[in-house]
């Protein structure tokens, strides 16, 4: 078990190594830089410019510089649009509350999400089945950038019950979080019914059964664990998507979170922080795939471990 | 195709008479309900963004700036935007621009994913490992990430997208370079961006498909009849992976449209004056207090077409799925 968890990390490495190359690449190759704006800056205060940030260099070398600066230093470098914020600075603040954000949808998912699908699935082919599995549609039809704003107007704007935006107390979370949410929790419904389905078929709850337990006690003692095998698998692909919605979410809701940063660095051309921000999501993204491969080992140990 | 599709199919069933797999799956498609509403939505719903443009009195980019921002009336039935431009007719438009993306992007993804797979699963191997590695490489980078990137950096004059854009517009009009097909140039490349990063899940099922069908006694037949390699998987093996297929590119053309809805919802898709219904959308937000029925109108026509496509590729997938046959 160990060694499967280590040597599934270790995998971690080299695939990290290929994306950041590809990122660092794409990005600098892209025509144009973060200095040829309107606001053209003289000839001189640009080769300064250039020389401090370090593009007067090769590309390659630039590229080694900043593989180097990570590793050793465990810096991205300056912002070009903040000038004295380094990137790890702007992360370390903003990247707690993008955190906050996605673990509390994703709690909020699964306890949406999880009841809902065992309804469908315990109740399969009634009008309760029906109704949760439309429902999980719907949620996965409407994006979140729809909902958002609908919510607002009807909860803060026009029943003054919720703020607008912002990111302080639980009243400040109640919409961003469950606009996050809501996609997710209707893809576990699915995920938890189908899973639900497949076990309560299999022998060893027919066995439950027959030795006359309740149906309560058959489907929280004996299928749940098996049923929630899917949602799992789901979870780290999940995450993933929660972090790249929540940047509409940051957006919408004025969050001081690091998914505001990259449409902002995509904007400015700010290279330093958009390299910095997408290698933060990329180890998240890869991380969190790691940890889903090595939880669904160890709740299904039919899975062999190679 | 569906023909051709169902040839080894209904031979294989000719002893059973009369129940292959197609029709028992339009059969029981042609059942739910709900997916046959959802078709036909959606069949509604692309002929009046077809239509309605063209016959409208109203052009989607003709300003009005003395009307300004009007609630839904007789004359403007959504309403009209800031800039007195009729909603309906934007929506429509913005649309056609939604609805193609999702289509082109998925032809274009369904072309890649299912070839890619095709290829690996049959020839196995050494082919297939390399093939299908270089399918989990792609799957642990954000690809959304790529594809702001791409749109952000590369779709723009002096890269080499450009001057393809440039060459197959020159084929058309004696001006390529002519401003007006700028817009046309960052649409396309959301096309193809999208296309080309959302084949993945596709290679992995065909993959799947091809492995378990490959060594089946029809393939032998075409091969002891001097079928070439590429024959058999084209037209032999395929074809008959089509029923996955053909729910999985159901599938994927609302996942395409909701990411492009999400790129103009951040300002990196579709530009003004053309619309898109995530462009609309994210308008909308801005004066979402004063004009709510500029997001409300592009929100609803987007979330009801992505809702169309779930229901039908869900009853495609019960219609055309083996495993709940004849139950």
């Amino acid at each position: 078990m160990s060694t499967y968890a280590l040597r599934r990390f270790l995998t971690l490495i080299p695939t990290l190594f290929v994306v950041m190359t590809i990122l660092f690449f794409l990005f600098r190759l892209a025509p144009g830089n973060a200095f040829d704006n309107e606001k053209a800056l003289p000839p001189e205060v640009l080769k300064n410019v250039e020389k401090q940030f370090g593009f007067d260099k090769p590309l390659y070398e630039q590229y080694f510089v900043w593989l180097g600066r990570i590793f050793t230093e465990g810096s991205f470098g300056y912002s070009f649009k903040y000038p004295g914020r380094t990137v790890e600075e702007i992360i370390a603040t903003t990247f707690p509350v993008s955190l906050e954000l996605g673990l509390w949808a994703m709690v909020t998912a699964l306890a949406i999400g999880v009841p809902l699908g065992i309804i469908g699935a315990v109740r399969q082919n009634t009008w309760k089945d029906s109704l949760a599995m439309a429902a999980a549609l719907v949620g996965i039809s409407i994006p979140r950038f729809v909902v958002a704003p609908l919510l607002v107007l009807l909860f803060s704007l026009k029943l003054y019950l919720l703020p607008v935006a912002r990111w302080e107390s639980w009243r400040h979370m109640v919409m961003p979080v469950f606009c996050a949410a809501l996609p997710m929790a209707a893809y576990i419904a699915r995920l938890a019914r189908a899973g639900m389905l497949e076990v309560i078929r299999s022998d060893f709850v027919r066995t439950a059964r027959a030795k006359g337990l309740s149906e309560r006690k058959v489907i929280t003692r004996h299928a749940l664990k098996g049923a929630m095998l899917p949602v799992v698998s789901f979870l780290g692909p999940g995450f993933a998507g929660l972090l790249v919605g929540s940047l509409v979410i940051e957006k919408i809701f004025d969050i001081p979170g690091m998914g505001r940063y990259l449409v902002e660095a995509v904007q400015n051309r700010d290279d330093n922080l958009f390299l910095g921000v997408v290698v933060v999501y990329a180890v998240l993204l890869t991380a969190s795939n790691a940890i889903v491969d090595i939880a669904y080992k160890f709740l299904d140990p039919r899975v062999e471990l190679d | 195709m569906a023909t051709e599709a169902a040839a080894p199919l209904s031979q294989d069933a000719a002893a059973e008479k009369g129940s292959s797999l197609w029709s028992d799956a339009w059969r029981r498609l042609k059942k739910n309900r709900v997916a046959v509403a959802s078709g036909i939505v959606l069949i509604f719903l692309t002929l009046l963004c077809i239509i309605h443009p063209e016959v409208s009195s109203y052009a989607y980019d003709k300003a009005d700036l003395k009307l300004g921002p009007t609630r839904p009336s007789w004359e403007h039935w959504m309403g009209t935007d800031e800039f007195g431009r009729d909603l309906f007719a934007r929506v429509t438009f913005g649309g056609r621009v939604s609805l193609a993306v999702g289509v082109i992007a998925t032809v274009i993804s369904f072309a890649i994913g299912v070839s890619w797979g095709g290829i690996a699963g049959y020839f196995g191997k050494r082919i297939d490992a390399l093939m299908m590695r270089f399918v989990d490489v792609l799957y642990t980078i954000p690809l959304l990430i790529v594809v702001i990137l791409l749109t952000a950096f590369y779709a723009k004059p002096g890269t080499v997208f450009h001057d393809a854009f440039l060459w197959v517009v020159g084929i058309f009009s004696d001006h390529p370079k002519d401003p007006k097909y700028q817009p046309l140039f960052k649409i396309t490349f959301v096309f193809a961006v999208l296309g080309g990063v959302s084949w993945l899940t596709m290679a992995r099922i065909v993959r799947g498909q091809v492995i378990s069908l490959r060594s089946q006694p029809f393939v032998e037949a075409a091969r002891s009849i001097g079928a070439r390699d590429m024959t058999i998987v084209f037209r032999h093996l395929l074809p008959n992976a089509l029923g996955p297929i053909i729910v999985y590119t159901t599938l994927t053309i609302p996942e395409v449209m909701m990411v492009e809805a999400f790129l103009s919802f951040l300002g990196l898709g579709t530009e003004e004056p053309l619309s898109s219904w995530g462009q609309l959308v994210a308008g909308g937000a801005e004066s979402l207090d004063l004009y709510p029925w500029l997001i409300f109108f592009p929100g609803f026509m987007l979330a009801l077409t992505l809702f169309c496509f779930n229901f039908l590729g869900d009853g495609l997938r019960d219609a055309l799925d083996p495993k709940v046959r004849k139950d």
